[in-house]
């Protein structure tokens, strides 16, 4: 395996607390020296010149829904992952929404062969909560984390039967796996296509309540506090939710956190265009909402940033708000989106920005990832702040087409993703092509 | 006792029609340059006048809306409608009709939609069968919306969910007009179940444009206090806005958009909301009762109420004419691009 070489760039790894201009140098794999010597230098190996550039470990994503196997029209894996390192990510965390579900270690191990065939970005598989992600019955955990299975959600869907939740927490506490919930309540949510308020009321569309989500957060936290179960909570979207992390938090409370790029850009405002590409999940909210999550971005209190890619086909998103399913395409745009919201207004700086998208994550989903600390797998990305680019749905790498940014400006673009110490995506091409 | 409720002078009067006596003549030039009529939100107060003044003149050039002009021959004008309707299109049908223009119907029931098509496609193939005027009802907002974008031809919302029905403001506001003489300066409070009507909303943005002063009346599980920052009174109980009201529209209980019960029963709505013998001796005595119907009695209105002097229930009726015919006139004369 090649030797790879990366100088001149501004390395930036909060888990060693590198935050600095140096070379690194990528060898069997990981991660070899950090500033080597002339000498330590193999004579063949491939240098690329980060000048000006961000040199930092590969983003990593708490849930990327690939929708394969049984809903290839969305998206597939291969698609998928070639999405994610366009986009920077060099790990993701498989969604448990495919048809069927990841609920049994043959789907697991489907995801993972079909991921290494693709041989882009790393997949991990997150597996169902329960069975038939019904709600109901519990799921083989311990099966499945055999299986290789890092997580467990029935995310898109929130779990409502609460002794589910609070059997499943204690149960994941031999297996030290978290578990991952998208809160919400259900029968406060019925209908409803877009935030609840005032843009709701005028437009006449059913409203997502921003209490659904607080509701559910109040009581997920509540449980995991009393079961001492491993809980991650996201996508969060809303004040009350926030409010309510800040205070289990600050009594030690062991509950993590995400947020999605989307919610930190686009307001509800977005929906008086009737457009089915701003029906998203979490959907957009209001201004206010929107502030108090960047702050909760910069304080802590969300650890961490998630994609929230949730690929529907063209046919099924090309409908009127009622019928279009919510989703978007949202791996090539997550993290210029926070570049452009967060870091370049100054409310978050480089290591804060690494730290959420990509240290953190990996942390929550115990995956070894989300530092270059030596020895480390060599998964990196080297990232240009400057570059100013318009989204163009024609020019993604995954299946789905639709986003809410399409036609907005954004900062900062991925030029390398190294995946094990290979290039993988190298200015806008992939590693097949490069 | 209540007055009756006096007709405007300006109703129905063969002077102002010339065409009814068989000259070639147009309405008058008004200030209009769009080619959609998808909501009143985004209309000026000089627009809305501008299709209020051209209603009038189409009413008063037919005879009350009886006799036919030829205007629009010519042209053909398709009621796409996915939801049930009688009333709003046999009234835009009469409307074309009356103008010389061709009508052809098309219903969700046993058509393509059925089968699959999403009602873009529908919408398009309808398009390619040359028509000029696409007339659209569907239960989900935005619809015609996203019609106006898909299609070259011109697009008439005739409801779209619970976000507006554009035709049925304005006919209510001719209704006023034509009674009153104005709409500035009145008071009219919208009564029932505001969540899900589009009626109000049409309602409350034109008559707010035109300096009406707009009250939403009803449960509290059905008007929301949020209208207030949109600077719309908000009130829960009718009697103790009643006296102060000129205008009551009341508004049908649409339980077919309720996911959850709003109320109790019936029973307790209309002994909080129904208009009746006894609230009518509470009003002024020149109140005028309008609704958009379909009507249950007993409900948010009772008989006496609905057949007494003071409603002009079936006035708003002749007049969903004038003002569609009007809307297909103008939105063929303009030339302006929606955003």
């Amino acid at each position: 395996m090649e030797a790879v070489l990366i100088e001149g760039g501004r390395i930036v790894d909060p888990a060693s607390g590198v935050d600095r201009s140096g070379r690194i140098l990528l060898e069997a794999g990981v991660v070899r020296a950090l500033d080597p010597s002339d000498g330590a230098i193999p004579p063949e190996c491939r240098r690329i010149d980060a000048s000006g550039c961000i040199v930092a470990p590969g983003l990593v994503d708490l849930a990327t829904e690939l929708r394969e196997p049984g809903r290839e029209e969305d998206e597939q894996i291969a698609s998928g992952v070639a999405a994610a390192v366009a986009g920077g990510y060099t790990s993701i965390l498989c969604a448990s929404n495919t048809d069927p579900p990841i609920d049994s270690p043959g789907t697991v191990e489907l995801v993972r062969q079909k991921a290494a065939v693709a041989d882009l970005a790393r997949v991990h598989v997150i597996a169902c909560v329960s069975k038939g992600r019904q709600g109901e019955v519990m799921a083989e955990l311990g099966l499945l984390s055999e299986a290789g299975a890092v997580a467990f959600s029935d995310s898109p869907r929130p779990l409502p039967n609460n002794a589910l939740l609070r059997r499943a927490l204690e149960y994941c506490r031999m297996f030290d796996r978290p578990i991952l919930d998208r809160p919400g309540v259900p029968e406060l949510s019925i209908g409803g296509v877009m935030h609840e308020g005032q843009v709701s009321l005028v437009l006449g569309l059913s409203g997502l309540p921003t209490e659904a989500e607080d509701l559910a957060v109040a009581r997920d936290v509540r449980l995991a506090e009393a079961t001492g179960g491993r809980l991650h909570v996201g996508p969060v979207s809303t004040m009350g939710a926030i409010d309510m992390l800040r205070r289990v938090k600050s009594r030690g409370v062991r509950v993590t956190a995400s947020a999605c790029p989307h919610n930190l850009t686009l307001s509800d405002q977005a929906l008086r265009s009737f457009d089915a590409r701003f029906k998203v999940h979490p959907p957009l909210r209001s201004e206010r909402h929107i502030e108090t999550l960047r702050e909760a971005i910069a304080d802590g209190t969300i650890d961490a940033v998630q994609s929230g890619h949730m690929p529907r086909a063209d046919e099924k998103k090309m409908n009127d708000l009622d019928l279009s399913p919510f989703g978007q395409s949202s791996l090539e745009t997550s993290l210029a989106v926070v570049i452009t919201e967060m870091l370049r207004p100054g409310i978050i700086d480089w290591p804060t920005l690494i730290r959420r998208m990509s240290t953190t994550p990996a942390e929550i989903a115990g995956i070894d990832a989300g530092t270059l600390r030596i020895g480390a797998p060599a998964d990196l990305i080297v990232i240009d702040p400057e570059a100013e680019w318009t989204v163009d749905e024609a020019s993604f790498h995954s299946h789905c087409r639709s986003s809410p940014l399409v036609g907005h400006t954004l900062h900062g673009r991925v030029t390398h993703a190294i995946v094990g110490g290979r290039v993988r995506y190298e200015s806008g091409v992939l590693s097949a092509e490069c | 006792m209540n007055q009756p409720a006096q007709p405007a002078p300006d109703a129905s009067t063969a002077a102002a029609s010339p065409a009814a006596r068989g000259g070639a003549v147009t309405p008058p030039p008004v200030d209009w340059n769009r080619r959609h009529l998808l909501d009143l939100e985004r209309l000026s107060a000089a627009e809305i006048t501008a299709l209020l003044d051209t209603a009038q003149w189409m009413k008063d050039a037919t005879g009350g809306c009886r006799n036919k002009l030829s205007l629009l021959s010519g042209m053909t004008c398709a009621n796409l409608f996915f939801e049930n309707s009688t009333r709003t299109r046999n009234s835009f049908s009469l409307a074309a009709r009356r103008l010389g223009a061709d009508t052809v119907e098309f219903s969700s029931g046993g058509s393509s939609v059925a089968k699959g098509e999403t009602f873009v496609d529908t919408a398009k193939t309808i398009e390619a069968m040359g028509v000029d005027w696409v007339v659209t009802r569907h239960s989900t907002p935005g619809t015609p919306h996203l019609l106006a974008r898909e299609l070259r031809c011109r697009v008439l919302n005739a409801g779209d969910g619970a976000h507006e029905h554009p035709t049925q403001g304005l006919l209510d506001m001719l209704t006023i007009r034509q009674h009153r003489g104005r709409i500035e300066g009145l008071t009219v409070a919208l009564v029932g179940d505001i969540a899900h009507s589009r009626t109000a909303r049409s309602n409350l943005w034109g008559l707010r444009k035109l300096g009406a002063h707009v009250i939403v009346c009803g449960p509290a599980t059905l008007v929301s206090p949020r209208w207030e920052e949109l600077g719309i009174e908000v009130a829960h109980d009718l009697d103790a806005i009643l006296d102060r009201c000129d205008v009551l529209n009341l508004l049908r209980i649409q339980f077919e958009r309720q996911s959850t019960p709003s109320f109790p029963s019936i029973h307790e709505y209309a002994l909080r909301y129904a208009m009746n013998g006894r609230r009518m001796r509470r009003s002024k005595p020149d109140i005028l009762i309008m609704a958009p119907g379909p009507i249950n009695r007993g409900v948010e209105i009772t008989p006496e109420v609905a057949d007494g002097p003071q409603s002009v229930i079936l006035d708003q009726v002749t007049n969903g004419i004038a003002v569609r015919m009007a809307a297909l006139w103008l939105l063929a004369q303009g030339t302006g691009e929606e955003t």
